[in-house]
């Protein structure tokens, strides 16, 4: 249920907006604007991951997360924050997944465990039977309008939980889709986690025009299209080899601490992160975290490359 | 809608004497993946068992590493206190690496995860655990909610309560700026590394924390505790029920001096009614209802072994079990402020409540810890003040050191929502073996080899489920520990 560009002007514009928070949810306010502009549902599940991707998302600024929340998007589903437990979160899932059947967004945050048939994440039970994400993410995929793949976790070779060392078998949200012939579509928004910019930005990019247009990575270029070094304000020191010795050394560039901004791609170093107050190269190193390698190919983290 | 007088549907009949099982799953507006079944019988649970269901092996992953990679792939275990990873993890490598921090580098640490215990705080009261008191819009994701939701604020506290939840949207965001200001970004810090912190604080920083502070101070004071106090009057009866063990550790968390030999919260343990001092010995790690190797259990976590078995027979969670001289224990802000007893809010000191032993056993209840989280965001606040006031603006926060041979380190800390540790064993300058016990280990476990329950399956026990159907105060319970 694409949202037409004028109704989202006008959504973004209207005067429920001026109106303050508890007039918001008077009941006849509340259907009169969902009249006006259906919010898109989305379901939004979490596999092997922090909820940090969750988390920063939370962080968004403009649109403010309760805009994102009460006139965007309808957050049908979503284990952090939804008022629902057990069976009656689970059977409304089902619910909205069935009624809006290739309309609804998928969000998959977390990588998706394939060994041992994917009993390293269990999401929940219904009728005296465990749910596992990978049975989830395949019955809800094969359903969806599109899916984002949100955080290093979900993209990729599954970020943190799929690194060397893992037994679980973790796996990208594209990996589990390709395997099973799920042909919807995926939009990769990588990142350890990724910046709520990068989220709102693609979900109103979808809303609004479609989907967007995405690199090798099906990462969305907009956002990833940029090499950081290349970018980097203090690419200049670089130049002349005028490197930081140790972290709180700023008049250099961090290339012999570790920094990863070479082999990154992200508008890390124009967008800034938590509104605008810092980023990590600013302040430490950058330690690749959009990239398909990270975080082996990225590890160690603080020896150059 | 807010404003409607609560309508309680009747409760699904259950003969007397007959025992039922409910089981939740998932409990959600919690960080991960946890499934509750309690067992009830005469309107109240008899028995419970927590669940654990994901893993992702962060030990394993971690073998063979660079010992600096753990402080940042530490941190992403938990995307709620990423900071309390970080700085277990850091002072773990501290410890492993000989490097002792200067003191703007014990400072800007201390102000970068208090920033994030006042977040989190702020968000699992507001965005995790109110829904269960305050009744939301009719509107996704505030419904479905169950029909018979026991919500009993009038529809002026609950329009406040309301109000308070988007407002906490935007004071938890502001904390994040804050730790963002000295850490680089949040969630995940760049910031926290062996030997300090990354960022030497210029006076603009600081300027910028302590005018974000200042208005998030204001709501705690303001907002949180009234709330948290109001809820505590028109819910009397959940302070009377949840008790658990009532047995607390604390590892101690924030150093106030160099040496740390002052913490703002101390450590200490206690069980059975009786304060000990901390001795980490007498940790170790049970697994025989864990899906994990039989043969690994009853380790000290330095001896720790990491060994999934999916589907062990009779085994039920991921979630190890963590005992203290063999008992379990309960951590988190109510064991900490327990533990310390610090003097308390001037709400709390007009009823009658100087420091947080004076509630006696109501403390140990579903909102008695909900009393002792406001209360330590409160206390914690109280001491950024007083931390913003001792950074020195340019002066070092980071020392250098180099990555040993041979090393091991202990690093203990707080999350917000419980004692952290983090064990460090370095070989050939990589990692040999890294444990990991979280908070939530301790209070989500399954029952130990010895067949205790862990601390939230003992604290359901006697909690009132009068409807099967709507077992709200279940839920209630497990939130009140901020999993």
């Amino acid at each position: 249920m694409t949202l037409k560009r004028r109704d989202f002007v006008k959504l973004c514009t209207s005067t429920v907006a001026g109106l303050g928070i508890s007039q918001l949810f008077n009941p006849v306010l509340v259907r009169a604007m969902e009249q006006a502009v259906q919010r898109t549902p989305v379901l939004w599940i979490q596999g092997q991951g922090c909820t940090g991707c969750s988390v920063s998302l939370l962080n968004t600024v403009h649109p403010s997360i309760k805009e994102v929340l009460l006139k965007i998007i309808s957050l049908e589903y979503h284990p952090t924050v939804m008022a629902a437990e057990g069976e009656l979160a689970l059977e409304h899932m089902y619910e909205v997944a069935n009624k809006y059947k290739g309309k609804f967004f998928l969000v998959v945050e977390g990588a998706i465990p394939k060994a041992a048939n994917g009993k390293y994440c269990i999401v929940g039970e219904l009728e005296g039977k465990e749910i596992t994400m990978l049975e989830l993410s395949k019955e809800l995929g094969q359903k969806a309008a599109a899916t984002l793949a949100i955080g290093a976790c979900a993209c990729f070779n599954a970020g943190i939980p799929g690194a060397e060392g893992n037994v679980t078998q973790a796996t990208s949200v594209k990996g589990i889709f390709d395997e099973n012939k799920i042909t919807t579509p995926v939009v990769n928004i990588p990142g350890c986690p990724p910046h709520p910019d990068w989220m709102v930005g693609t979900i109103a990019h979808v809303l609004l025009y479609g989907l967007p247009e995405l690199d090798e990575n099906l990462r969305p270029k907009l956002f990833f299209g940029l090499n950081i070094h290349d970018n980097c304000p203090y690419r200049s020191y670089y130049e002349d080899e005028n490197l930081s010795p140790v972290f709180t050394q700023k008049q250099g560039c961090r290339y012999d601490l570790g920094c990863k901004g070479p082999m990154t791609n992200a508008d890390c170093w124009k967008r800034h992160w938590n509104n605008g107050v810092n980023w990590c190269i600013e302040n430490a190193i950058c330690i690749g975290c959009v990239e398909p390698g990270f975080p082996d190919d990225m590890s160690p983290f603080y020896e150059s490359m | 809608m807010a404003g409607c007088a609560p309508k309680q549907a009747p409760a699904a009949a259950v003969a007397p004497g007959k025992k039922i099982k409910i089981a939740v799953d998932p409990v959600t507006r919690i960080e991960g993946h946890l499934k509750i079944e309690v067992e009830v019988k005469d309107g109240k649970v008899v028995d419970a068992h927590c669940f654990g269901g994901m893993f992702r092996g962060f030990e394993n992953i971690l073998i063979g590493r660079d010992p600096r990679d753990a402080s940042q792939l530490t941190q992403r275990i938990c995307g709620v206190c990423p900071t309390a990873h970080a700085t277990a993890s850091v002072r773990a490598l501290d410890e492993a690496f000989k490097v002792k921090l200067t003191t703007n580098g014990r400072i800007a640490r201390n102000l970068i995860l208090g920033a994030n215990y006042l977040q989190s705080h702020i968000l699992h009261f507001y965005h995790l655990a109110a829904l269960d008191y305050v009744k939301g819009p009719d509107t996704a994701p505030f419904v479905p909610r169950y029909k018979n939701p026991d919500l009993r604020l009038d529809p002026k506290v609950n329009q406040i309560g309301v109000d308070q939840y988007l407002k906490a949207l935007e004071i938890r965001r502001i904390c994040h700026e804050m730790v963002a200001l000295l850490g680089g970004k949040m969630p995940h810090v760049q910031g926290m590394v062996v030997g300090g912190v990354t960022e030497i604080p210029t006076s603009d920083k600081i300027v910028a924390y302590l005018w974000r502070f200042k208005k998030v101070k204001e709501f705690i004071e303001n907002d949180y505790l009234p709330l948290i106090y109001k809820l505590a009057s028109v819910y009397a009866e959940l302070l009377e029920t949840g008790i658990g063990w009532k047995n607390v550790l604390c590892y101690g968390v924030f150093p106030l001096n160099d040496e740390e030999s002052e913490f703002l919260l101390k450590p200490g343990v206690y069980t059975d009614g009786q304060d000990y001092p901390l001795d980490t010995s007498q940790i170790k790690e049970y697994v025989r209802y864990s899906w994990f190797d039989d043969a690994d259990t009853a380790l000290h976590p330095s001896q720790g072994k990491t060994n999934p078995r999916p589907g062990k027979k009779g085994a039920y969670s991921f979630i190890k079990a963590p005992r203290y001289n063999g008992k379990p224990h309960e951590v988190g802000p109510l064991a900490r402020m327990w533990i310390t007893n610090p003097e308390l809010s001037p709400i709390a000191q007009k009823a009658g409540f100087k420091r947080m032993r004076d509630f006696g056993d109501k403390a140990f209840s579903i909102l008695g810890r909900h009393v002792a989280r406001a209360e330590e965001a409160y206390l914690v606040a109280k001491a950024i003040e007083k931390w913003l006031m001792e950074i020195k603006p340019g002066a070092e926060t980071y020392v250098k050191s180099s990555v040993p041979k041979q090393g091991e380190g202990l690093g203990l800390t707080e999350a917000p929502r419980g004692s952290l540790l983090h064990y460090i064993n370095i070989n050939d300058a990589v990692i040999k073996n890294y444990q990991v016990v979280a908070a939530t280990i301790w209070n989500a476990s399954p029952r130990d080899d010895m067949g205790q329950r862990g601390a939230i399956e003992q604290a359901l026990i006697g909690v009132p489920v009068p409807d099967p159907k709507n077992p709200v105060n279940v839920g209630r319970l497990i939130r009140a520990f901020d999993p």
